[in-house]
């Protein structure tokens, strides 16, 4: 069978009155795979999930869904399937009801829906609840209903808002990974919208990094996390420790001190990221090159992650953190140094 | 959690003004309206305390049971014409733009303003030979001639819609802007039409609403007495509009309390019925 559900996305634009909320996004997607739009809030990524599903009009650009130009099509004839932010569950019907919904407005037959949903009950871990009202259902179990019914037509695109936004912390995990296994075992393109980059890493084939309703970075997570291209991103996706400075006849140098970075770069000001579980912290106070001296400002020990916070003359302490394991006794206001690895030290901004 | 407290004596002292008024101006009149049904009439003139069953008794005339019937039809009739309009009225208004969808509402509001003595005389102008809509028809040369479309039971029907409908829109409004806008864009990203959405979410989810917004039209009309004797033949007059009759030109005070305390138990009961088949019907759907 062909792939179906590849999408893309040609110079969309979106205004809000004198609002451009988002600003002429290029985007292929491949089918088959799990794709995260993923930024703050306001950068544009509900909008554009909402002008795929066809519930938004672009104000300019078109979007095709293989090879099929669908964007002046509504929603009701797009084969979208799509769970809401606030999952849009109809109180007056049962969970089956829910689950049928979309089959009884396609005209399927009833014993053929009845079965359909006994189907997809199983699929969600939700047997023998079809009966209930969904106002007797934990969250998690809504949650999961609103997948079942939005995947109960096969679509060949499948909408995430924010889906387990309303979920407390621990379930939202299990609920990530519950809902990652399920798109890989029926290999349906899926679009997630979310803020959370852990949720983003935890299921995403690729991550699409949005701000200000621009592109910011496309990649796969973990290369958007160990390479970002922005300092947006590097700060985003994860912690990071921004390191601005200077190049000069083709040295870096960051507060004065030389540094070698992961590539060649031009002459003027320069930032660098280096994440604070690459960066190591020395006892010694007269620095080789990518390090810097510094004083201890503050030291965190969480039994899982240690942590020390060290003022390095830049805006911001320098974050160092590691396992326990690793663990360098230093006290507050002790004089040290932090080493940058070269490889680690990732030029986000350059002019 | 809440924890429900005894009311305290600073609570009743917060209650009793409320409570007072109530009192005064409600229970008392109603009261005294009790036992005047029972007084006896005094023939072309007054009435005197008593305690007789006269007046209750004259209700069972035939004349009057099916008056009452015949109120409860058209009101009922009235209450579903106008949530049938209301309803999907108020739905795309609240869908409007924000500015657009307050205008409008404002601009329905103001019919309260008028009252029943206007809109009722407004109605016979429009609906009459001399001056009314079908003069329009003739000058367009639709019609051969203007003719009169009152008194009747139509223009009676239309006039109590007329009334009763800017506070169907307001008893609807409130829960109509706050139905969850995803509802109906889940609908429509399963395949369901707006048309669908609308029958298949929008209208199941608002019945409780629709059923308040029909019983508010439905009282509402059956406490009208103008309309039907402004727009009506004498066979078109409901219930009210004998009362009003009994007290201001017959003088039978007696006779319009027992006629007004009928009226009012029917309609709680046609409430109370409706309610009931409602909240049993509702889920099986």
């Amino acid at each position: 069978m062909l792939a179906r559900g590849g999408l893309r996305l040609e110079g969309l634009v979106k205004r809000f009155g004198d609002v451009e909320a988002v600003a002429g996004v290029h985007l292929e997607l491949p089918p088959g795979q799990l794709i995260s739009f993923l930024g703050p809030s306001g950068c544009g990524k509900t909008t554009m999930l909402r002008m795929i599903a066809g519930l938004e009009r672009p104000t300019e650009g078109r979007v095709y869904l293989d090879e099929q130009d669908i964007t002046d099509k509504p929603p009701h004839v797009r084969d979208i399937g799509m769970v809401f932010q606030t999952l849009a569950l109809f109180p007056h019907l049962t969970v089956a009801g829910n689950i049928g919904y979309p089959m009884r407005i396609r005209g399927v037959p009833k014993q053929d829906i009845e079965a359909r949903v006994e189907e997809l009950l199983g699929l969600v871990s939700l047997h023998g609840l079809g009966d209930r009202r969904i106002s007797q259902l934990s969250g998690g179990q809504r949650q999961r209903v609103a997948t079942a019914r939005a995947l109960a037509l096969e679509p060949r695109l499948f909408l995430l808002d924010e889906p387990l936004s309303a979920l407390d912390a621990n379930l939202r995990e299990q609920l990530q990974v519950e809902l990652r296994l399920l798109q890989q075992k029926l290999g349906i393109t899926t679009i997630m919208v979310t803020h959370d980059q852990r949720e983003a890493m935890t299921m995403s084939d690729l991550v699409v990094v949005m701000n200000q309703g621009r592109i910011e970075q496309i990649g796969e997570p973990l290369d958007v996390y160990r390479r970002p291209e922005t300092p947006f991103v590097a700060s985003f996706i994860g912690r990071t420790n921004l390191l601005r400075g200077q190049v000069t006849d083709g040295e870096v140098r960051i507060v004065g001190r030389p540094f070698d970075v992961d590539r060649p770069v031009a002459s003027g000001p320069i930032t660098l990221s280096v994440r604070p579980e690459d960066a190591h912290l020395q006892t010694t106070t007269t620095p080789e090159r990518n390090a810097l001296p510094g004083r201890v400002v503050f030291v965190r020990d969480l039994g899982e992650l240690f942590e020390c916070y060290v003022d390095c003359g830049l805006d911001e302490p320098v974050v160092v953190a590691g396992s326990p394991r690793e663990r360098v006794e230093v006290q507050q206001g002790q004089p040290v140094s932090v080493a940058f690895p070269r490889e680690a030290c990732v030029v986000v901004a350059e002019t | 959690m809440s924890e429900i407290r005894r009311p305290t004596r600073g609570t009743w002292a917060v209650l009793a003004f409320p409570l007072a008024m109530l009192a005064i101006f409600f229970l008392a009149p109603f009261a005294i309206m009790v036992a005047t049904s029972f007084y006896h009439r005094i023939e072309g003139g007054f009435y005197e305390p008593a305690f007789e069953l006269a007046s209750w008794e004259r209700l069972l005339h035939g004349v009057f049971i099916e008056r009452t019937l015949f109120s409860i039809g058209i009101c009922l009739l009235a209450g579903a014409v106008c949530i049938v309009i209301a309803f999907p009225f108020t739905y795309f208004l609240t869908r409007m733009r924000r500015r657009s969808h307050v205008a409008l509402l404002v601009l329905i509001m103001s019919a309260l303003a008028l009252s029943e003595v206007i809109v009722g005389f407004a109605w016979t102008v429009l609906l009459g030979r001399s001056a009314g809509i079908s003069n329009i028809l003739v000058w367009a040369g639709v019609m051969n001639e203007p003719a009169a479309y009152q008194p009747s039971f139509l223009a009676v029907l239309l006039g109590l819609c007329y009334i009763a409908f800017p506070y169907c829109i307001l008893a609807l409004y409130p829960q109509l802007t706050r139905l969850d806008p995803e509802l109906t864009e889940a609908a429509q990203t399963m395949g369901a039409s707006p048309w669908r959405t609308f029958w298949t979410v929008v209208v199941p989810i608002g019945r409780p609403i629709i059923m308040a917004g029909f019983l508010l039209a439905f009282v509402f009309t059956l406490g009208s007495y103008l309309i039907p004797a402004f727009l009506g033949r004498p066979e078109h007059w409901t219930l009210s509009v004998f009362i009003s009759d009994q007290a201001t030109f017959n003088a039978n005070v007696p006779f319009a309390a027992a006629m007004a305390l009928f009226l009012t138990v029917l309609s709680l009961g046609v409430v109370g019925v409706v309610t009931w088949f409602e909240g049993r019907t509702r889920g099986v759907a």
